[in-house]
């Protein structure tokens, strides 16, 4: 059964209202199914139901540990390596289970891309950094990769700024440009799907801008999960919104939904800035 | 005021600054102190000539070195009397080549122009005055000092070419000709230690090279003579002190020069003309004269081989340690001991790799691949690879620990970055990790080459000699011997210093030796850190 395709507005039947957003005319990335995740004894997500469409911006919002990142980061299996993590549940990608036995963890990272909240360029050159994941695959040849990089640099924006210089040690990059090589470095690889984990948190206005904009260039080839602590940038990129609080998903619908008539109190009060 | 010295804590700041600067100038004084004594020994020092009448009347005349000063307690009359140490040479005359004399014996004591030195390659130095030369079976009168110096030169430098000549043949040809003869008869000794005859086309082959290597050696032979006999053809005539003459072999010469004479910019020359010989020259005379070249190329050597044993070593098992091993009171427990290891005395690793190394390691592949060598071992005997072995072993630890560290300075966001976009824990490590931390395993190589080029004990019982008769790496194929015995300049303090027949001649060359030792330690260091700053260029860790 292909799930991207079948009419999931059967399946949100099941679901609350309030987590399950009209999707109708779209195709769905990822399912998540009762997912529970523990550190140790400690219960970090409860029992987390959501659809994710695809090729569309989908923002986590939500107060400190709540849980977003966390979920985020079960997407790419990136909490296999904290010790003592335990995970019940499913997540689904283009209806394949990512938790299944078997299942190739550096195939899946290689199709779900991440970026992390501080930029992390390897201390290698800037192409160097952005062919990593190509060369990784056992891809060496120049004219292949000189492609490639330029290409994902393009599709980062980062191209005009780093022509001149792509042999020079990545970390000389400012911040911004470094978390723009970041994003180059995940889009290599040619993922489906790009996890941003507060990639703008340690970013200046300026360079929050751009990658703002990078992000809404990028919808139209990726699906995109991006985890915020701002809410105004989750209003401006994001299609559809999620808010968790101590590991629930508390509520989802399109951002403008979500941003203008919450159905949840705690929503609301988030929003209008009475916690966070 | 005072107060507030207190207050803000300047008496502590005093304090570590004084500390610092005692660390510093006792540092520096080391340094200073071992480099002026053991130059001393290449300085053309001034030759007093000195009459003496003894305590018994004797008349006594004497050409020498002042080395040093004393004073003789007399029993009969419970009193000190003042004296002078003279290094008077001679040795073949005196018997001996230091006297002390008392001051108040001296009569006479001046610097005669024309007062010779000439060191020998047995014997010792010669002091006294040149009186002429027998060259090609003419005697030649040298009336004055330019003659004098100009026959002396002559004679060097002829003795020089024929020496270089002779040696060439000696040490290299015939060496390769002792090396290939001996491979033949191992040729042989293979077959039968098989218990399988000989087969005939082997030996004739055999046989055939042996006559063409007995031919040569015979030419060789021959060549050598002649040589000898053009090298023993000259005497020099001279004059001691006390007015005797004697006839010296000219061949035995290797300087001949008139320290009394020279101007400050010659004795400069002389002093770096000797400190260069001291470089590159072999030793003589039981490691008391002449160079140290084979010690410094047996520690250097041995060093470079024990990082390239003790680097991928540590580092395997320091990235096992800390990336794949499961923390817990297993790994800590490792851990603990390896910590230990690095406190263990290091004559326990000598005794240890005399025992496991030399008699078990070497004493199984002598009998395993080497058969025909037997009843004289070829690794079953002290030698350079057990020497680099056993180091390695001492210095694991220390690679094992910076190496950890290093791993554990990896920001964590680097390994995620790499494993996000699809890198196995494998590829992580070997693309990212491990170059990222390189400049920590070259840390502790740096550690690890300062306490293994240091380091005499083990050694002692793993490798090292007196007097290797070759250097361990040659034109003979395979070309490095790591068979072979070699020197090791921190032995070689030992064995000058407290081994050889002259204690008292040789003691300036322990300092020298000291200080040398000391510069080979900082200049592997050097090379050492260079590369690790290079490293850390490369890869400087993230700025945040």
């Amino acid at each position: 059964m292909n799930t991207s395709n079948m009419n999931t507005t059967n399946m949100n039947a099941a679901l609350d209202p309030a987590i399950a957003p009209d999707f109708s005319g779209e195709k769905i990335a990822l399912e998540v199914d009762d997912l529970q995740l523990f550190y140790g004894e400690k219960q970090a997500l409860k029992s987390i139901d959501m659809l994710l469409p695809e090729k569309r911006v989908t923002a986590f919002i939500g107060p400190s540990g709540c849980g977003k990142s966390t979920l985020l980061r079960c997407f790419n299996r990136m909490n296999d390596l904290v010790d003592g993590v335990r995970i019940e549940g499913s997540i689904r990608h283009h209806g394949k289970d990512i938790y299944a036995p078997g299942v190739d963890v550096a195939d899946l990272r290689r199709r779900v891309g991440m970026v992390f909240q501080k930029p992390n360029p390897f201390p290698k050159s800037i192409y160097e950094n952005v062919a990593y994941g190509l060369r990784l695959q056992g891809i060496n040849k120049r004219r292949t990769l000189d492609e490639v990089v330029e290409w994902a640099l393009k599709g980062s924006a980062l191209w005009d700024e780093v022509k001149d210089r792509l042999h020079d040690n990545a970390l000389g990059l400012s911040g911004g440009q470094q978390q723009r090589l970041c994003i180059a470095r995940a889009i290599a690889v040619q993922p489906d799907v790009l996890l941003l984990d507060e990639p703008c948190s340690a970013l200046d206005p300026i360079s929050t801008l751009k990658v703002e904009e990078l992000v809404n260039d990028l919808k139209r080839n990726y699906t995109i999960i991006i985890v915020t602590h701002n809410m105004q940038q989750a209003a401006r990129v994001s299609d559809y919104t999620a808010f968790m609080y101590l590991g629930d998903l508390i509520e989802f619908a399109d951002t403008n939904t979500v941003f203008t008539n919450p159905q949840k109190k705690k929503t609301e009060d988030y929003i209008t800035g009475r916690y966070g | 005021m005072t107060k507030r010295f207190f207050k803000d804590g300047e008496h502590w700041v005093w304090l570590n600054a004084g500390a610092v600067s005692l660390c510093l100038i006792m540092v520096v004084g080391l340094l200073v102190f071992i480099f002026a004594r053991g130059a001393v020994h290449f300085w053309p020092h001034a030759i007093a000539s000195v009459e003496v009448v003894d305590g018994e009347g004797q008349k006594q005349a004497y050409l020498g070195e002042i080395y040093d000063q004393g004073e003789r307690y007399d029993s009969s009359n419970s009193k000190f009397y003042p004296q002078q140490l003279f290094k008077i040479g001679n040795r073949d005359v005196y018997g001996a080549d230091f006297k002390w004399l008392d001051t108040a014996w001296v009569k006479k004591l001046d610097y005669p122009e024309d007062a010779a030195v000439l060191e020998r390659r047995e014997w010792g130095n010669f002091y006294g005055y040149i009186l002429a030369v027998k060259e090609d079976g003419k005697r030649i009168a040298t009336p004055d000092l330019a003659a004098q110096r100009a026959a002396a030169e002559r004679l060097t430098a002829r003795n020089r070419v024929l020496a270089e000549q002779i040696k060439d043949i000696e040490k290299d040809e015939i060496g390769r000709i002792n090396y290939a003869l001996e491979e033949e008869r191992l040729r042989a000794r293979a077959y039968e230690v098989r218990g399988e005859a000989v087969p005939a086309e082997v030996l004739a082959d055999i046989e055939v090279r042996k006559t063409l290597l007995q031919q040569e050696y015979k030419a060789l032979q021959k060549q050598l003579e002649a040589l000898y006999g053009e090298a023993q053809r000259d005497e020099i005539y001279v004059r001691l002190a006390d007015g005797s003459e004697k006839a010296l072999p000219a061949h035995k010469l290797v300087h001949a020069f008139f320290p009394n004479s020279l101007s400050l910019p010659a004795k400069i020359q002389f002093f770096g003309a000797k400190l260069w010989e001291f470089l590159v020259e072999e030793p003589r005379e039981a490691n008391t004269e002449g160079g140290i070249f084979p010690a410094i190329f047996g520690t250097v050597l041995m060093v470079i081989l024990m990082s390239l044993v003790v680097t991928p070593f540590g580092v395997l098992a320091a990235v096992y340690l800390r990336e794949y091993a499961t923390q817990g009171w297993i790994t800590r427990t490792i851990r603990i001991a390896v910590n230990n290891l690095a406190g263990v005395p290091s004559i326990v690793y000598g005794v240890f790799g005399l025992g496991f190394f030399v008699y078990f390691l070497g004493g199984n592949i002598d009998q395993l691949f080497y058969p025909e060598v037997a009843p004289s071992p070829m690794f079953g005997t002290p030698g350079l690879m057990w020497a680099s072995l056993t180091l390695a072993l001492l210095t694991l630890p220390v690679v094992i620990v910076s190496t950890e560290e290093g791993l554990a300075r990896i920001p964590k966001a680097i390994r995620e970055g790499s494993l996000a976009l699809g890198a196995t824990k494998a590829e992580t490590l070997w693309r990212t990790v491990l170059p990222m931390a390189s400049p920590a395993m070259m840390t502790g190589l740096i550690l690890a080459v300062a306490r293994a080029a240091g380091e005499v004990a083990p050694l002692m019982l793993v490798g090292v000699v007196k007097l290797a008769p070759t250097l361990p790496l040659d034109a003979n194929a395979p070309f490095l011997h790591l068979e072979r015995k070699f020197m090791h300049l921190g032995f070689h303090i030992f064995d000058v210093g407290f081994q050889s027949p002259n204690v008292e001649a040789a003691r300036p060359l322990v300092y020298a030796t000291a200080f040398l030792l000391v510069l080979v330690i900082i200049l592997l260091n050097l090379i050492a850190i260079q590369m690790r700053n290079r490293l850390r260029e490369k890869y400087k860790s993230l700025e945040h």
